[in-house]
């Protein structure tokens, strides 16, 4: 059920997210143009947006350990997914965070903060207290795996920073999620 | 004869008047004579103390009338016996009067140093203002009535307001006083009676002028509805700013009706979910400050805040108890979330949930004894009633749906949640979880917070698509739907009492 195809647009905002409104705010100017883009079904913008990040690292690649390196092996299983209201990790996420497992296996030194999210349907507490949870959820898969939860913040951000837009079930499938973000 | 006891008819309490004791009634002559040495300061002084009232010389008029319909005026001819029957009372309120316009500090829609005559008009609009957007009655304000002499304040001109069609008059009249304060005193009238039924007045500083008409529009309010007042209060709400995936959420603060608003964060951290304390001193809400989400006491005269659980751990849902003391607030751990109480002076919490899953959220019973709060340990959201202790806590909610956000009547007699089935409305049900019904039906109404009164909620409503929110109010019976002015978008109000 999960579409992968949109990683790209999350991308964009997500990593405003965990910066100072002040920061974001900033950032917001620059990116104001490219995040709503991404949203109509329409491949060219998302090709251009994806084409971006590795253009700007042409020469050399992300550098390794690096958040560019991670998003850029991980290619979208840095977020994974829930149904509505629930917080329990399914095959495709669990495939996801293997992945994501791999990569912090290979870089010991590297932290994470998984931020969890919701869809704009449910209460605002409510939600603040479900995205903790889906974020600790995603936590505890990675430690089942072996990556030292010491390694491992997590954040809710309840539903308060949806990536799709729209209010209709596919934009809140998108916005039901966690999102591993590695600290540079 | 008018039946005042309709408005209460939905709830089968008996109207309590707590505020009546406390009211002050200056002798009104004593006011239009300009004795402001008998009126006492209200603001910024805590409490008026009860023993002030009834003041000695206050007529039979103006001593606190029982709750009950017994005194409504035989004159009245009608039985009013619906909404829109009761709407038609029609009350005149015009222009204050002044024994001489003096200037004062007092700002009206931006314009400063205003005399009394302006502030008489200015305060006789903010009346006819609460009134009509009550949905109660039906006021007529200054700008369509003649001006009231100073010398006819006390004693108002009956036959010449029989010519007009109001059943009710209220003057009133501002004098400045000596010290710089400014004395208001309101009176409400029976035109065919030809009798005053209640009157009030205060003194305060000139800039808290809106705070006279709102104590003036509480007392008409009461006085003819058998309800306890709630306009001079003031609400808490998170104020909302651009686009919806990277909205600005600052803490702000208004009066009842949207006035005197001011933001009291900057937005670089986002907050939510505020709380006012009981004493207006401070606001408890949830920051993002450093990064995480946390609460926060706000203390609004120092502009300082502290962190109220020294933790790493989300804290969320801050509840005040009714006496001030205690904060409940919901605290994450390892994904399941659980309802504490901390003594807000400081001291350890006590943890009163424990049950794997998320308990969040929280209101008291106006007695303290009791809690109702929010829990999916049944396996989705529900209301819940415990004990103040954490002890009994059983489900109440069981009528479909998901049923969040409790909110405790302040008259103990209901409890207000969001129903989510498909849509998010806001409804009430009794403590025991019977008699559920809606208050609204849109797309996405949530977080409801009651009038000091227990006859008004807010909450918040959600835009379908754009994600725009703002601040909306309906009366218990449903109707009186109304959406708040405020500058930006608006979220999460939470309503305070009623001012000392």
């Amino acid at each position: 059920m999960n579409s992968n195809g949109h990683i790209r647009a999350r991308r964009l905002a997500r990593g405003l997210s965990p910066l100072g409104a002040a920061l974001g705010l900033a950032l917001l100017s620059a990116c104001a143009g490219k995040a709503p883009r991404v949203l109509p079904p329409n491949p060219g913008p998302e090709v251009g947006t994806t084409t971006t990040t590795p253009a700007s690292t042409t020469p050399s690649g992300p550098v390794p350990g690096s958040e560019g390196d991670f998003q850029a092996v991980l290619m979208g299983r840095d977020t994974i997914y829930f149904d509505t209201d629930k917080y329990n990790i399914d095959a495709d996420d669990a495939a996801a965070l293997q992945s994501q497992a791999q990569w912090l296996l290979r870089y010991p030194a590297k932290h994470a903060t998984i931020e969890g999210h919701c869809d704009e349907r449910g209460t605002r507490e409510y939600n603040l207290a479900l995205g903790e949870r889906r974020a600790n959820a995603a936590k505890a898969y990675l430690q089942s795996l072996g990556v030292d939860g010491a390694r491992l913040n997590v954040i809710s951000y309840g539903k308060e920073r949806p990536v799709a837009l729209g209010s209709n079930e596919e934009a809140w499938a998108k916005n039901r999620r966690a999102v591993t973000v590695i600290i540079d | 004869m008018i039946d005042v006891n309709i408005r209460k008819s939905g709830t089968g309490r008996p109207a309590p008047r707590p505020h009546a004791a406390r009211r002050r009634l200056l002798p009104w002559l004593a006011l239009a004579l300009a004795a402001p040495a008998l009126a006492q300061p209200v603001a910024p002084a805590p409490a008026v103390p009860e023993a002030a009232a009834p003041a000695p010389a206050a007529s039979a008029a103006a001593t606190p009338v029982p709750a009950s319909a017994a005194a409504a005026p035989d004159a009245l001819t009608g039985s009013v016996t619906d909404d829109s029957a009761w709407q038609s009372l029609g009350i005149d309120i015009p222009a204050f009067a002044t024994d001489a316009d003096k200037p004062t500090p007092a700002s009206v829609d931006g314009s400063s140093g205003l005399g009394t005559a302006a502030l008489g008009r200015a305060i006789a609009e903010v009346i006819t203002a609460d009134l009509r957007n009550n949905g109660l009655f039906k006021p007529v304000g200054p700008n369509a009535l003649p001006q009231v002499p100073f010398a006819e304040v006390a004693a108002p001109d009956f036959a010449g307001w029989a010519g007009r069609n109001a059943g009710m008059l209220v003057q009133g009249a501002v004098v400045a006083g000596t010290d710089g304060s400014l004395d208001v005193g309101c009176g409400l009238y029976d035109v065919r009676l030809q009798q005053q039924l209640i009157r009030t007045s205060l003194t305060l500083p000139p800039a808290d002028w809106r705070r006279a008409a709102h104590k003036c529009a509480d007392t008409i309010y009461s006085r003819l509805s058998g309800e306890s007042p709630f306009f001079d209060s003031r609400i808490a709400y998170i104020a909302e700013t651009g686009p919806k995936d990277h909205r600005m959420k600052r803490l702000a603060i208004m009066d009842s009706d949207g006035a005197n608003h001011r933001f009291i964060t900057t937005g670089q951290a986002m907050a939510l979910t505020p709380r006012y304390s009981p004493d207006y001193r401070s606001i408890a809400y949830l920051s993002y400050l450093d990064g995480e989400p946390r609460l926060y006491i706000y203390d609004i005269a120092t502009n300082h805040q502290r962190l109220l659980v020294a933790t790493h751990h989300p804290t969320f849902a801050p509840r005040w108890s009714p006496d001030g003391k205690f904060l409940l607030y919901s605290m994450a751990i390892a994904g399941n979330t659980n309802i504490y109480r901390i003594p807000v002076d400081g001291g350890p919490s006590q943890q009163l949930t424990d049950t794997p899953g998320i308990n969040i959220g929280g209101s008291y019973a106006p007695d303290g004894k009791r809690i109702v709060f929010e829990s999916d340990r049944s396996g989705s959201q529900q209301v819940y009633v415990m004990n103040a202790d954490g002890s009994n806590q059983r489900r109440i909610s069981f009528f479909g749906g998901r049923a969040a956000t409790p909110e405790w009547s302040p008259r103990g007699d209901l409890i207000a949640f969001t129903h989510i089935a498909g849509n998010l409305r806001i409804a009430v049900m009794t403590p025991d979880g019977s008699a559920m019904r809606y208050l609204t039906d849109s797309w996405q109404d949530e977080a409801p917070t009651w009038s000091p009164n227990g006859r008004i909620v807010q909450f918040f409503r959600t835009a379908q698509g754009s994600g725009h929110t703002s601040i909306w109010q309906v009366d218990l019976t449903g109707h009186n739907l109304r959406r708040l002015p405020t500058p930006v978008d608006a979220s999460d109000p939470a309503w305070g009492p009623v001012r000392p």
